[in-house]
């Protein structure tokens, strides 16, 4: 019987068994921000114990950071001390760390992949639970909280028990004008907000296998959004190409080495799931959330569930999340007007996104709608200079955006990016948990970059295909 | 070496609602700081305001679960950003113990790290419980990990939780830091094996 790549790997990190199905399990990878990291050092240096493995640990600061200006120019007191902290605890220790000072900074997510932090059959984790992210390499990685940042620093290892694995399989062929984002999102709605519970997702299928790895961090990114701790790709030829040549990747003459060892840690043909969904492509359309869950979302062309349907779903709180989203059941969320458009997060802010946005805009007549703020935030400078590079900052800067500077922004809400009293946002990230983005009574809508940005210009949530004319050649226009 | 958790015996609490995250249990802005101290002030701010604005009242606000040391909950709970502020908010709010239907994976883990269990109930044990509670407030509500039990008013529901962090509790031993620690060797060779066979090159590309 084979074994899945969760398995080889999990198996292969076990330092001991610690009592029946408790593991103390060895990082490959540590990653700090500045959010969750503060008080783990405070711990340490309580017990006089210093940081175990420097040279396997990296940080930088991103919630808080500003996207105009000054990146650590906070709008709080409170955050510039973190921010700080978060430098003086890495110098100290000797940890390395992408510094804002030197322009090195940007999303943990976005700056640990640019850099080949991440590699095949690693085990990393980092306190955010988007850490989600690298599981797109083939690697095991999750979020942990505070203490464990604390045990990892410590010992370079944590306590972890073996998570159940769901094979995911999304076969056939996606439409033009869907995005990794909508598989994803459509994935959360078939499954569940806590479908995962319990569970590693495996994706695969031909549609995972065409995925650029850009295309593979958003899906896995939101894996956790779907409940599972984790969610991975196995490696193939993608990956390595991804990898080579990358700051921290093998050298030019370890890599072929490399490549064998990470196609071994790949799930055997004959492994075993303890369960498996298969999804259609060709039934994904552009998605968007309505509620405060990410897996209350439909098709941007379909209505929000009436009260019966509501009932027979059995969605609970039902009346009181659509007052909270300003929306009524049984219509058509097309037409909702936003007052904010964001192109941001962990989640759509590497440079295809941006490219995929772009290639809508340009040359086109498009702008901006007047009630609308519309922001576009680079998951990191690297992203940001390609983007500067290939002029496409000049196409949303003429569209009407106000093109920032990088950061996790109004993604969470901790910078000064914050939704202001009832605003509604269309927004590329990844929660539209109540009061997310900053304002309690804030109201996000999830959806795809291009989705944003189609909201963006028509004031109000409409379907991005029709709005840029995006069709599919072999099946003539979108409906 | 932290005290042994085999039983908590409180007033009980309910939290209706599956899906509760944790940016409800502790905003956001209340993550900028660089201490977990005085966090208890601001449990759930956002949806008590709320609540309190339509003219209702938030459980953490109700004098009837004033003292209570178990959370009553539904499913899902403590889902989203893994921010271990929001169990640290509730253990200094009170809360010994929390009992559902399912929890975000994170929030159990960052539980166990505080001291509170995380049990699991069937779904609609976890109802009937609540509406134990709700019916009598000042009922005694008794977490039994030895058990594996929940007992209310003479009635008993069975309990799950996984093995490892109930054994940590049980044993006192929920501090990790003493337990991983102890094979400290251990771990240097498997690190040194490690960086052995996969070599990295600190060469900047471009």
């Amino acid at each position: 019987m084979g074994k899945t790549l969760y398995e080889k790997v999990f198996d292969s990190r076990v330092i001991r068994e610690v009592t029946p199905g408790q593991f103390q399990v060895l990082a490959d990878r540590h990653l700090l921000n500045e959010v969750s990291s503060p008080q783990a050092f405070a711990a340490l240096r309580e017990r006089g114990l210093t940081v175990a493995y420097p040279r396997l640990t990296f940080g930088t600061s991103d919630h808080s950071i500003s996207t105009q200006g000054d990146p650590e120019e906070c709008d709080e007191k409170t955050a510039a001390i973190q921010i700080a902290t978060m430098r003086e605890n890495s110098a100290q220790s000797n940890i390395r760390y992408f510094d804002p000072r030197q322009g090195e900074h940007g999303i943990i997510h976005v700056i640990a992949p640019e850099r080949g932090l991440v590699h095949p059959g690693m085990l990393v984790v980092c306190g955010d639970s988007h850490t989600s992210t690298y599981g797109a390499f083939g690697a095991l990685a999750f979020g942990i909280g505070t203490t464990q940042v604390r045990d990892v620093l410590a010992t370079q290892t944590m306590l972890a028990e073996r998570l159940r694995v769901r094979r995911i399989d999304i076969v056939g062929r996606l439409a033009v004008g869907v995005y990794a984002k909508d598989v994803a999102l459509y994935m959360i709605h078939r499954l569940g907000a806590k479908g995962g519970i319990g569970y590693a997702y495996e994706f695969g299928g031909n549609v995972i296998e065409q995925f650029s790895m850009e295309e593979r961090m958003t899906l896995c990114n939101l894996a956790v959004e779907g409940g599972a701790r984790c969610g991975y790709v196995n490696p193939d030829s993608t990956t390595y190409a991804y990898l080579q040549g990358r700051e921290f990747a093998p050298s030019a003459d370890q890599f072929t080495r490399s490549i064998q060892a990470w196609q071994a840690v790949r799930s055997d043909a004959d492994a075993s799931y303890d369960d498996r969904v298969v999804l259609r492509a060709e039934e994904i359309r552009p998605m968007v959330t309505w509620g405060v869950s990410p897996d209350q979302s439909i098709a941007v062309d379909d209505k929000i569930p009436s009260v019966a349907e509501a009932v027979r779903q059995n969605l609970g709180a039902f009346q009181e999340t659509l007052d909270f989203m300003g929306m009524r059941p049984g219509q058509p969320v097309i037409g909702t007007r936003i007052d904010v458009a964001f192109i941001g997060s962990c989640t759509n802010a590497r440079l295809s996104d941006f490219e995929a946005v772009a290639a809508q805009l340009r040359g086109g007549s498009f702008h901006v709608a007047e009630h609308v703020k519309a922001l576009m935030v680079p998951g990191s400078r690297e992203v940001r200079d390609a983007v500067i590079q290939r002029g496409l900052d000049q196409i949303f800067i003429d569209a009407g955006f106000e093109f920032r500077d990088t950061g996790c922004s109004l993604c969470c809400g901790m910078n000064a990016d914050r939704l202001q009293g009832k605003q509604t946002c269309a927004s590329s990230s990844n929660r539209n948990f109540k009061g997310r983005q900053g304002s309690p009574e804030g109201r996000t809508i999830l959806m795809s970059p291009v989705m944003v940005a189609a909201a963006a210009i028509a004031g109000e949530v409409t379907d991005a295909r029709r709005l840029f004319g995006i069709h599919d050649p072999s099946i003539g226009l979108a409906r | 070496m932290n005290m042994r958790i085999t039983a908590i015996e409180a007033s009980a609490m309910t939290l209706g609602g599956d899906d509760i995250d944790t940016d409800q249990i502790m905003p956001s802005r209340f993550l900028k700081w660089i201490t977990f101290e005085g966090l208890e002030r601001h449990v759930f701010e956002d949806a008590r305001r709320q609540v309190s604005a339509r003219g209702g009242m938030h459980p953490f606000d109700d004098p009837r679960f004033a003292g209570a040391g178990v959370l009553l909950v539904n499913a899902n709970f403590g889902c989203g950003s893994s921010r271990e502020h929001a169990p640290q908010a509730l253990r200094r709010s009170g809360v010994r113990a929390i009992v559902g239907e399912s929890f975000g994976e994170i929030f159990a883990g960052n539980c166990v790290a505080v001291g509170i269990p995380c049990l699991c109930v069937a779904g609609a044990d976890a109802k009937q419980l609540q509406a134990h509670c709700e019916a009598d407030p000042s009922s005694r509500v008794r977490v039994d990990l030895t058990a594996m039990s929940i007992e209310i008013e003479g009635a008993v529901f069975p309990a799950e939780m996984h093995a490892g962090p109930r054994r940590q509790l049980l044993d006192g031993s929920w501090d990790s830091l003493s337990v991983l620690l102890a094979v400290a060797d251990k771990t240097k060779e498997r690190v040194d094996l490690l960086e052995g066979r996969v070599h990295t090159t600190r060469v900047h590309r471009r």
